[in-house]
């Protein structure tokens, strides 16, 4: 036994002696999972929350949460002797005197908008998948709910510098929560310590950016993590891999190198954009004053579709018995939004419902061969794409040069009309695919090459696939519509009739597809 | 189904292919070089950092292509730290990719349910163990219970009660008064109707007296905008005829929709517009919303001037100014 052995004995017997550990470590450490690009995403989430603890840790040892009036003193030249809060004046003393302090700061900035992209592109790969059906719903609602919260707490830190865009965004914020029935001028008098903009609202949001919402995100991505390593990381559908095995690589050591390798390039990444992309230069803002805005005011892009909802709305109030309630506001901020949010946490249930399948999947989906799920996704992606284009409809009317009547019209037509037809379309194009494999599958490859038939016609050359690609697109199921009746054994009417009738119809609908060719198919070719 | 029995054949996984450096010591030693290499790279981006931040000034720019006009000290002190973390991770990747084992394997998962015994057992200890607690058959506790809890959820409510005062009329109120004067903002200076050419527009808020700085929660409410237009322009009712002052109209400059500061007046079509979502108001016609969001005009205020010919207000607002709220009546 060398030395070093020893020393790492004794210090493995301490601590498995007081601990046990020895057991777990040794069943973890060989740990498989299966390798994939899109199995990343979820890391590069998981990095960037990371580099916003350390990042944002730096800066809270200079910003001041108050919103207590002071004049500038500070070194840059256009602001100084302005009356200001100390939140924007402490902002300003990170980025001009603090070596170091503009880097974080965009470090911290660039993070955030990687963490929401992440999250956002993470949720599509696991829908696209079916990554989500059972076992797996749990942590599908966890996500769900991270990315609620991720839009908050970017939210709140867009907030903290306290210059005059950000006020503004908290402006809207607190019409929202005014605008909430019975209870919105009561519920904004406490949020904000009185009438807005008061003193208290930045010093509390402070506690809940720093504090309360990162605790909540630690609980819920350790949870999320917990939860993948219990149940295994699903896997593509390939050769010698089934719903009983993971095929991959263990966790020691190479996939150790990769994912803590990984996660420096993230930050690596991070970094570098800090370095050379300015973003968010309050500096050139100015400090938030309630009379005051900037034109072409922008929040960042995970809130940009709630933005672009918001100026699309109708001019609808309704005033009841000496009451008001805003349509235009409770409409695009809250309604949609919960529509929308509860669909997406609820999804997993829903389809489950409608294939009435309730059997464990580790295997996942190719997207080309749930049409049906797969054209629901972009049709809500379309759904977002045109909220957040309209987010931005000024400054797509002014590059344009066309006026904002025609950009936000285009959006209120297109809102309603654009995504059914991006579910047609996606549709159609997953069967076509659908159709390729299947000819890919019982023809083979062309090859381009062109032979003279003994009757003087040409014909392609195919060259036939591996067994191993044969198998990979056709190892998906497809499963039948369900078989529901809308009356029972003895001729009655089932109760929830029309529940039952549009279950089957969503059931049909899901069960479109292109037959995946059969072993028999393979043969009968061969014999012509 | 016969689709399902005649299915193609898994062809189960393929056999290992091995790579280069796997077989070859040469290939071997030339990767762990390139690795060495990449953890160096590393090191000189640290060095970097710690040059960038002991030693160059910060106030030195330089023109950059595509950055413009670049701080250097900010710009190095960036570089280094990216280059000294990404190529730590570029060494890692690169280590794991060719030297270390890249054999995939395959492992059993086991259903998450647990055994039907396991199962039952639990039902059974559970309904034992609650028997006992006599959680069933106790229902005086469990009422209480349920009470005693239900109420001390309660108390972080009424704990939470002192975060603000009640609102009161603090929506429905602003500084003006008949009488007021409106001063300029910025400025605080008060103004005359000849201070301001057809055309014009100003900011202004009301007299403030008093040795104390303005609040911002008052601003947020008083700021009102100017714009003068020639009084045969104006298409209003004989009332609001007479809240204008010689081609001179009022409006609180706090949007009706969700409060942000209406900024921006086009002098050809007469139209104020909020940046925040385009709410556009028609100047002559009482900043009527004929486009965007916002249900409602702008509220109006009614200006006259006084003895010493400076504008003031003739009255208060007659309406809540700004977003709306469930208290607000019209
Ligand atoms: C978890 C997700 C987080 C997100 C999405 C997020 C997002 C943001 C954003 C967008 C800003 C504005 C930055 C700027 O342009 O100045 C900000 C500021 C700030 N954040 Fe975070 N943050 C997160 C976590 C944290 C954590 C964990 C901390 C501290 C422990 C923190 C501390 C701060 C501080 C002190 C500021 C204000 C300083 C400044 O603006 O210079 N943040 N945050
Ligand atoms: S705040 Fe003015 S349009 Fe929304």
């Amino acid at each position: 036994m060398t030395a070093r052995e020893r020393v790492a004995g004794t210090v493995a017997n301490y601590v498995d002696e007081r601990t046990g550990a020895a057991k777990w470590m040794k069943k973890n450490l060989t740990k498989v999972f299966p390798d994939h690009w899109s199995f990343l995403l979820g890391e590069i989430v998981l990095y960037s929350f990371i580099i916003l603890l350390l990042s944002g840790t730096f800066l809270t040892f200079w910003y001041d949460p108050s919103q207590r009036e002071v004049i500038y003193d500070g070194s840059y030249v256009p602001l100084q002797g302005l009356h200001m809060s100390a939140a924007y004046a402490s902002t300003l003393h990170i980025s001009f005197e603090i070596r170091g302090g503009m880097l974080m700061r965009q470090i911290h900035h660039w993070a955030a908008l990687i963490f929401m992209a992440g999250m956002v592109v993470h949720l599509m790969r696991v829908y696209f998948t079916g990554a989500f059906r059972k076992p797996r719903e749990f942590n599908w609602i966890i996500g769900v709910g991270l990315l609620t919260l991720g839009i908050v707490e970017g939210f709140l830190g867009y907030s903290l510098p306290d210059d005059l865009l950000s006020g503004t965004g908290i402006r809207i914020a607190e019409a929202i929560i005014q605008a909430l029935p019975v209870v919105g001028s009561y519920l904004a008098f406490f949020a904000f310590g009185g009438a807005f903009p008061g003193e208290a609202f930045i010093p509390r949001i402070f506690t809940v950016h720093i504090l309360l919402l990162p605790g909540i995100f630690l609980a819920l991505i350790t949870v999320h993590l917990m939860l993948v390593w219990y149940q295994k990381h699903t896997q593509w559908p390939g050769p010698g891999r089934t719903e009983k095995n993971v095929v991959g690589y263990p966790l020691m050591p190479a996939y150790m190198a990769k994912a803590g390798g990984f996660f420096f390039i993230v930050f690596g990444v991070t970094a570098f954009l800090g370095a050379v992309a300015s973003i968010n230069p309050i500096w050139l803002y100015g400090p938030y004053n309630p009379g005051q805005v900037s034109a072409g005011s922008q929040p960042d892009w995970y809130m940009g579709w709630l933005d672009g909802l918001v100026r699309m709305a109708p001019p609808l109030e309704t005033y009841l018995f000496g009451y008001t309630i805003s349509w235009n506001i409770l409409i695009p901020g809250l309604i949609i939004p919960g529509i929308l949010f509860t669909g997406l946490a609820l999804y997993p249930f829903i389809e489950s419902w409608i294939t009435g399948d309730k059997r464990e999947h580790h295997l996942l989906d190719r997207p080309r061969n749930v049409p049906n799920r797969t054209a629901l996704g972009v049709m809500s992606l379309t759904f977002m794409l045109v909220a957040l284009i309209n987010g931005g409809n000024d400054i797509i009317a002014t590059t344009f040069s066309l006026s904002i009547n025609q950009v936000m019209w285009f959006s209120r037509i297109g809102i309603i009309i654009l995504p059914p037809i991006a579910f047609v379309i996606t549709k159609r194009i997953c069967l076509s695919l659908q159709r390729a494999d299947r000819e890919l599958v019982l023809h083979g490859r062309e090859t381009g090459r062109l032979l003279m038939l003994p009757h003087g016609e040409f014909v392609e050359v195919h060259e036939p696939i591996s067994p191993e690609l044969a198998w990979k697109l056709t190892a998906h199921e497809q499963a039948p519509a369900l078989a529901l009746e809308d009356v029972d054994a003895r001729g009655v009417r089932r109760a929830g009739g029309l529940k039952n009738k549009l279950r089957k119809r969503m059931s049909q609908a899901n069960a479109e597809s292109i037959a995946k060719p059969t072993a028999n198919d393979l043969k009968e070719i061969e014999h012509h | 189904m016969s689709n399902e029995i005649e299915a193609i054949k898994d062809p189960g996984l393929p056999a290992h292919v091995h790579r280069q450096a796997d077989t070859d010591p040469v290939a071997e030693k030339r990767a762990e070089r390139q690795v060495a290499i990449l953890f160096l790279i590393s090191a000189l981006g640290t060095v970097l950092f710690i040059f960038a931040y002991y030693f160059i000034p910060e106030d030195v720019f330089f023109f950059f292509p595509v950055l413009g006009n670049t701080n250097a000290h900010q710009l190095f002190l960036g570089l280094g730290l990216a280059m000294a973390l990404f190529f730590i991770g570029a060494a890692a990747i690169h280590w794991a990719k060719t030297l270390m084992p890249d054999e995939e394997v395959i492992a059993m998962r086991h259903t998450l349910r647990s055994d039907d015994e396991d199962r039952d057992a639990l039902v059974a200890t559970v309904k034992e163990r609650a028997g006992a607690a006599g959680l069933g058959r106790r229902s005086l506790i469990k009422r209480s219970m349920g009470l005693s809890l239900g109420l001390i959820g309660l108390s972080p409510l009424i704990l939470l009660r002192d975060l603000g005062p009640l609102p009161g009329d603090d929506l429905t109120k602003t500084s003006w008064k008949a009488g007021t004067r409106l001063v300029t903002d910025p400025g605080d200076r008060p103004i005359r109707p000849e201070d301001l050419e057809v055309g014009a527009v100003a900011q202004v808020l009301p007299e403030h007296v008093g040795k104390e700085r303005r609040h911002l929660s008052d601003i947020a409410k008083d700021a009102v905008l100017l714009i003068r237009l020639r009084p045969e322009e104006f298409q209003l009712s004989s009332e609001r005829l007479s809240w204008t002052y010689d081609g001179i109209i009022a409006f609180s400059k706090i949007c009706s929709h969700m409060g942000c500061a209406v900024a921006l007046y086009e002098q050809t079509t007469k139209h104020l517009l909020c940046p925040c979502h385009q709410s556009t108001f028609d100047v002559p016609r009482a900043a009527k919303v004929i486009f965007g969001p916002s249900a409602r005009a702008l509220p109006q205020l009614a200006i006259t001037v006084d003895s010493e010919g400076y504008l003031i207000a003739q009255k208060p607002f007659s309406e809540p100014v700004g977003p709306s709220f469930w208290e607000r009546s019209s």
